[in-house]
């Protein structure tokens, strides 16, 4: 742990939490016993205040499921989720619904996480007339339109219906329905990989000024590294449902203790000739192994070019290297 | 117009935007609007519709320029119909007269009313309680729809003809019983499309949005579900309608319909097909141009606005 | 004279609310073992431009212009004469390997397919040139997987066997539209290798229609950037990324969050793409442009050579010394 986790007490606290799905096998009977797919397999780590954790990871590597199971969208197999003392998993649905409010979600495809048949203004206030049912309707017409003029979409269009907006607007619509309540904390699902490149950067920047405006704590989830690197404080790397590293953002760029994360930085193409041209990129060989019938030992030992024996044996824990870094790795 | 939308941030932009504030909101176009302006674009749809509203008006009104009624018999006629009960506009018998001497223009006036009816709130109910069923089973998932869904399963494998017929058996034959005999089973494939429906959309990304707010599932239903749903729903309902009407005419034409003095369009092509030998060609025409034309009708309206609704799929 | 010669191409839909015009006068040359890269945001026509090319277009599509093949008019040829050269000149792969795996025939059907029918290969040669080619695109044991369906190949696997089919017939020029967006980051790496490795072997030249700046500089020699269906300029990828001369193209290559430097905060283009149901009437980016003027909004830029520049051309009203 960091020296600022010491002192401050952690926003949300995750501790080994499970997430298993059952999955019917290939011509199973009604009887047959499903396969377990370890979606999320045994991830801790702490959120502060104001802090923005960087999630990264391929796809299957279970972090939109992390995000959801936190949410209570899937059901969590094991584990402890602390938010402000209370362990969410255990609450009822109407304790938890007290909670929600406080953490809300942004979600990657803008147009598709907005009802094609509610005006802006109802999916905005939605919300609000869920959590605050006693607001009256000019309140809420009026918070609404407060926040839609914060993420920058005119207040005067809350008649207009998505399909009528492009998707850096959406998306700008889909941060106002989180904004509304002004929660604690936001968890943001892959929320720029749908958009093009110069609306990207808009949505980043608008997270980043309500971060320091409203001293939010994010989630960011994404599989681009780069827009990762640039938004987080802290960032976790996963793979397979498990932690392979977690570090400051800077750190784990400058050097990443993990072969995983090295492998997937180098992947990265950089936008300058020159740079790319004298890069060396570390080939991942082999294909992610099913996550139904994960390799033994470490999860990454099959695609690992330094695995060593003790990698097929045991698993690595999650262990800090000194400086806030820490590593799952046996080599390391 | 959106070009305008998407600059927040920029001194000139912020100055318009407080004129805009001042200024009235703007209106959105809605799923519906476009979809309406489609539909507006068939012809074959907005003709239909036109011939479908002369039927419906026929069928409320159609008795107000006749002069007779539908239950008093003209003895003049009886025995000889094939003769003297020719349709003719000078008498005022515009479809002639019926193998018992009544006029067979407000007998078609009666029928149209009833099959309408039958057609209209048979498939309305029946398409309430699908949608319902079948979105709260694809919703809430797991037993409850395995549950659900095998109920269905259960009612669908009995042979509703046969059920139907029972029913009207033991139960005595009223249009009651009809509605109540073709509602229990018209509703098992509308809950099954709804929920065929329902689960495709749950796993959109503006339920999950929901879910993640914490709105309570009888509102995500109603609230995200429903409404996505009614595309769908709305171009079933126009081909159930002729269903429900063929099922009727199906019942009385083998004569378990509704019973004399009322009548539908199946049961006065069951007589005219009867009295077709003897040369009386009208008792049988008039019904079954109406119930040809309704049914055509109906089919090109779900046509329609099968394709003003889900206008990817063309 | 080079490979492929692209003059004035335009696209143009008929849709019931009026002519869309997706692309309009795009002109590039491309040599063999050259790759192109064709950079753009969402509704820049890019995909529209190759898809012409490639005689793909809706039915409610019209192409004009000119593409010719080594010398030969291939824009707009009848169905007959353009299947032969799809499948012995221009190959294309795309974003979506589904999209043209079909599900339900053995890799090894697919693949022998298009040699038996169309060099008349017997099928048992034909399987061994397919197995030859999946060993070349590197998937472990073709000999066994060749037999599998395409669904049970990953999306990286599935790319590699979509790209094995498009070298069947070994094309001259391949056409690439996104064929690493939807993959991981692991294996857009182990893709775009293994692209460049064929391209050496085959000579092939290469039309690589992207979004991702990374990916273009990676591996493109020339660059051309497109915004609203028009050509915003063209040069080599090296000059263009080191001294662009567009305001579009430096205000994308600013606004890519970057892994190799810190920033405090990204430089953003203001704005949305235009639509293209209702384009501008002058340069479509004066509406996000922080240079322009009245007369960008009216008059629309020609692509212009740059002074001192061999390759480059450029379509802005203004200097380059306004923009400096």
């Amino acid at each position: 742990m960091n020296d600022q986790s010491k002192i401050a007490a952690p926003l949300l606290s995750v501790r080994d939490l499970k997430v298993w799905f059952g999955i019917k096998p290939d011509g199973a009977m009604p009887w047959t016993p499903n396969d377990t797919l370890k979606a999320v397999d045994g991830v801790d780590f702490d959120l502060m205040p104001g802090e923005t954790l960087g999630i990264v990871g391929e796809s299957g590597c279970g972090k939109s499921t992390l995000a959801r199971a936190i949410m209570r969208m899937v059901p969590a197999e094991a584990g402890t989720v602390m938010w402000l003392g209370d362990d969410l998993l255990t609450l009822s649905k109407r304790e938890m619904n007290v909670h929600r409010k406080e953490m809300q979600m942004i979600f990657q495809d803008p147009l598709a996480s907005l009802n094609p048949r509610m005006t802006i203004g109802q999916i905005v206030a939605e919300p609000l007339k869920t959590h605050f049912p006693d607001l009256s309707g000019s309140e809420v017409k009026a918070r609404v339109r407060e926040v839609l003029d914060r993420v920058g979409i005119l207040p005067n269009m809350i008649n207009r219906y998505p399909h009528e907006f492009s998707g850096g607007q959406c998306q700008r619509i889909g941060i106002a329905r989180a904004l509304v309540v002004k929660p604690k904390m936001i968890i943001c699902d892959e929320p720029v990989s749908a958009l093009d490149v110069s609306i990207q950067a808009q949505v980043i920047n608008l997270l980043m000024e309500l971060q320091e405006e409203m001293g939010l704590s994010l989630i960011f989830i994404a599989h681009d590294l780069s827009v990762v690197k640039h938004i987080s404080t802290r960032v976790m790397v996963l793979y397979l449902g498990n932690v392979m590293e977690i570090s400051e953002s800077d750190q784990l760029y400058r050097a990443p203790g993990h072969p995983y994360t090295e492998a997937l930085i180098s992947a990265v193409p950089i936008p300058d000739p020159k740079a790319e041209a004298s890069k060396e990129v570390m080939i991942l060989d082999a294909d992610l192994p099913s996550p139904l019938s994960p390799p033994s030992g470490c999860v990454f030992r099959t695609r690992c070019p330094h695995a060593k024996e003790i990698c097929a044996q045991e698993k690595p824990l999650l262990t800090d290297r000194g400086n806030g870094q820490q590593v799952a790795c046996h080599l390391r | 117009m959106t070009d305008k939308l998407a600059q927040p941030f920029s001194q000139a932009k912020t100055a318009e935007m407080a004129e805009n504030m001042a200024a009235d909101d703007v209106q959105g176009r809605s799923p519906w609007t476009d979809a309406r302006r489609r539909f507006m674009r068939n012809k074959a749809a907005m003709t239909s519709v036109l011939v479908l509203s002369l039927v419906l008006i026929f069928s409320l009104f159609g008795e107000t320029i006749s002069q007779f009624d539908n239950e008093t018999i003209d003895w003049d006629i009886l025995g000889s119909v094939k003769e003297l009960g020719r349709p003719s506009i000078e008498n005022g018998h515009f479809f002639g007269f019926d193998e018992n001497g009544r006029d067979l223009y407000n007998r078609v006036v009666q029928g149209s009313r009833i099959s309408l009816a039958v057609g209209i709130v048979g498939a309305f109910v029946a398409v309430i309680v699908g949608t319902i069923y079948g979105a709260t089973a694809g919703f809430i998932g797991g037993r409850v729809d395995s549950i659900m869904m095998r109920l269905v399963d259960i009612f669908m494998s009995i042979p509703y003809m046969f059920v139907l017929i029972l029913l009207l058996v033991v139960a005595g034959r009223s249009i009651t019983m009809i509605f109540i005999g073709i509602g229990l089973t018209a509703w098992l494939d509308m809950s099954r499309i709804v929920r065929g429906q329902t689960l495709s959309i749950k796993n959109r990304e503006y339920v999950e949005a929901a879910v993640a707010i914490g709105v309570p599932t009888w509102q995500i239903i109603f609230r995200h579900i429903v409404p996505n749903l009614l595309g769908v729903v709305v171009v079933y309902a126009t081909l159930l309608v002729p269903q429900m009407i063929l099922t009727e005419s199906f019942i009385s034409f083998l004569g378990l319909g509704v019973q004399e003095p009322l009548t539908s369009w199946g049961a006065l092509i069951s007589e005219g097909v009867k009295s077709m030998n003897y040369g009386t060609l009208w008792h049988l025409g008039f019904p079954l141009s109406f119930f040809i034309i309704t049914i055509f009708c109906f089919f090109f309206i779900g046509d329609g606005l099968r394709d003003a609704l889900d206008p990817k799929d063309r | 004279m080079a490979l492929l010669e692209v003059r004035d191409l335009s696209v143009k839909f008929d849709t019931p609310d009026g002519t869309v015009t997706a692309v309009d006068g795009i002109s590039f040359d491309l040599n063999a073992g050259e790759t192109l890269g064709v950079v753009g945001e969402s509704g820049s026509g890019k995909s529209q431009t190759v898809f012409a090319m490639m005689g793909l277009l809706a039915q409610n599509g019209n192409a004009t212009g000119s593409v010719k093949l080594d010398g030969q008019e291939i824009l707009n040829l009848p169905l007959t004469q353009l299947n032969k050269i799809r499948a012995e000149k221009i190959a294309m792969i795309f974003q979506d390997p589904m999209t043209c795996l079909n599900p339900y025939l053995k890799v090894s059907d697919q693949m022998a397919e298009v040699l038996t029918h169309h060099h008349g290969l017997s099928k048992s040669d034909a399987v061994k040139r397919s197995v030859d080619l999946l060993d070349a695109v590197r998937i472990p044991e073709a000999k066994k997987r060749i037999n599998m369906y395409p669904h049970e190949f990953s999306g990286g696997m599935r790319q590699r066997v979509m790209i094995a089919m498009s070298l069947l017939c070994k094309p001259d020029v391949l056409i690439a539209d996104e064929p690493t967006t939807a993959l991981d980051v692991t294996v857009q790496a182990q893709i775009m290798d293994l692209m460049s490795d064929l391209q050496k072997e085959f000579n092939m030249a290469i039309v690589l229609i992207t979004h991702d700046l990374g990916v273009v500089a990676g591996s493109c020699k020339e660059t051309l950037v497109m915004y609203g269906g028009q050509q915003m300029e063209y040069g080599t990828t090296e000059g263009l990324f080191e001294m662009p001369t567009h305001p579009y193209t430096m205000g994308l290559l600013k606004a890519v969050p970057r892994l190799d430097v810190e920033s405090a905060k990204l430089a953003t283009i203001p704005g949305s793409p235009p639509n293209m149901m209702n384009m501008p009437k002058g340069c479509p980016f004066a509406p996000r442009c922080d240079f322009a003027d009245a007369t960008c909004f009216e008059r629309r830029p020609t692509l212009d050579g740059v002074a001192g520049r061999k390759v480059r051309r450029r379509a802005c009203l203004k200097s380059l010394e306004e923009l400096a």
